[in-house]
């Protein structure tokens, strides 16, 4: 269970370190509390993974991965588990979920598959559907961002 | 490393072999302790002012998008889901600007199939991120939704190694 001091440092963190010389310090002093007690708590975030990764947010769009596909599996659902697994095993492969099937959407596992191009992509999903045994597939490219932001938690 | 990904990182700004070691260390062993600039500068042999200058460039040329904690939703009691829409070609933009007018909507795309505008929600209950939902659903340009909340997770990889 987070306390209300725990909600109060994740609002400061999610403002982002300060570039100064002592910057646990500067955060702590907003909060209260000691720059140790506030190094020590957000190890104990990380370590029960509250926080998945302390550092930098990079704009990866930006690093040269110009094509982003999501693609979707029609995947056995008793075998689904051990497919998941195997897809997530590829580098392409940035995300890879389970998710429920609808009477008009059979597919049950979604890996996002970054390249530097559409051919790139479709290239990784025909190699993805080789090793995983799933020939039940679909690439939705995105053609437009229409919203990408960062979500600010407890406020 | 290839030509292409290279070239990206040059044409966004100029980074030399220490603003690339520099980007690596933060983004995946950010040092928690009292003077992490310093413990930094250290590592890369510069000194803790030029290390707070390179991140201050990078931040302020967009590159880094912030620095501090990327954050678990569920671990922290919030619930998501990735959801689809059927919308209207011609009230794309009208349902679009719906959509992104909830705070828990992080990510928006268009993408190319009859599911068509495709959105992340997160919410601190159960309760609020179905009040977001029927919100949603209302629009008249809106025919089918379909709501994919993650049954399982088997990857999420948040930094590239540069």
């Amino acid at each position: 269970m987070l306390t209300e001091q725990d909600k109060e440092i994740i609002r400061e963190l999610q403002n982002g370190l300060p570039l100064v010389s002592r910057p646990f310090k500067v955060m702590a002093v907003k909060l209260n509390m000691t720059e140790e007690g506030l190094i020590e708590r957000i190890k104990y975030f990380i370590a029960n993974g509250q926080i998945r990764r302390f550092g930098a947010a990079v704009r990866h769009q930006d690093l040269g991965y110009l094509a982003n596909a999501m693609v979707v599996w029609d995947a056995p659902s008793e075998k689904a588990a051990d497919i998941g697994v195997i897809m997530a095993g590829f580098e392409e492969v940035t995300h890879c979920y389970q998710r429920p099937r609808y009477p008009d959407w059979p597919y049950n596992l979604f890996t996002m598959v970054h390249g530097r191009s559409r051919e790139e992509c479709v290239r990784s999903a025909e190699k993805i559907s080789l090793a995983a045994g799933v020939k039940e597939y679909k690439l939705l490219f995105s053609t437009s961002e229409l919203k990408k932001s960062s979500m600010r938690y407890f406020e | 490393m290839s030509v292409p990904r290279e070239k990206g990182l040059l044409n966004f700004m100029k980074l030399d072999s220490f603003d690339r070691k520099l980007l690596n260390i933060i983004q995946a062993d950010f040092p928690l302790v009292t003077e992490p600039y310093r413990e930094i500068g250290a590592a890369l042999g510069i000194t803790e002012a030029e290390v707070i200058a390179r991140i201050k460039t990078m931040v302020d040329n967009g590159l880094i998008r912030r620095l501090g904690g990327i954050f678990d939703s569920r671990k922290l009691g919030y619930q998501g889901a990735l959801c689809a829409v059927k919308a209207d070609t011609d009230s794309i933009d009208q349902v679009a600007a719906l959509v992104n007018s909830f705070p828990g909507v992080t990510h928006n795309y268009l993408r190319e199939h009859d599911y068509n505008i495709w959105f992340t929600v997160l919410a601190e209950s159960e309760e609020k991120m179905e009040d977001i939902l029927s919100e949603i659903k209302k629009h008249n340009g809106i025919h089918e939704m379909i709501i994919l909340p993650a049954e399982k997770v088997f990857k999420i990889r948040v930094n590239f190694d540069l």
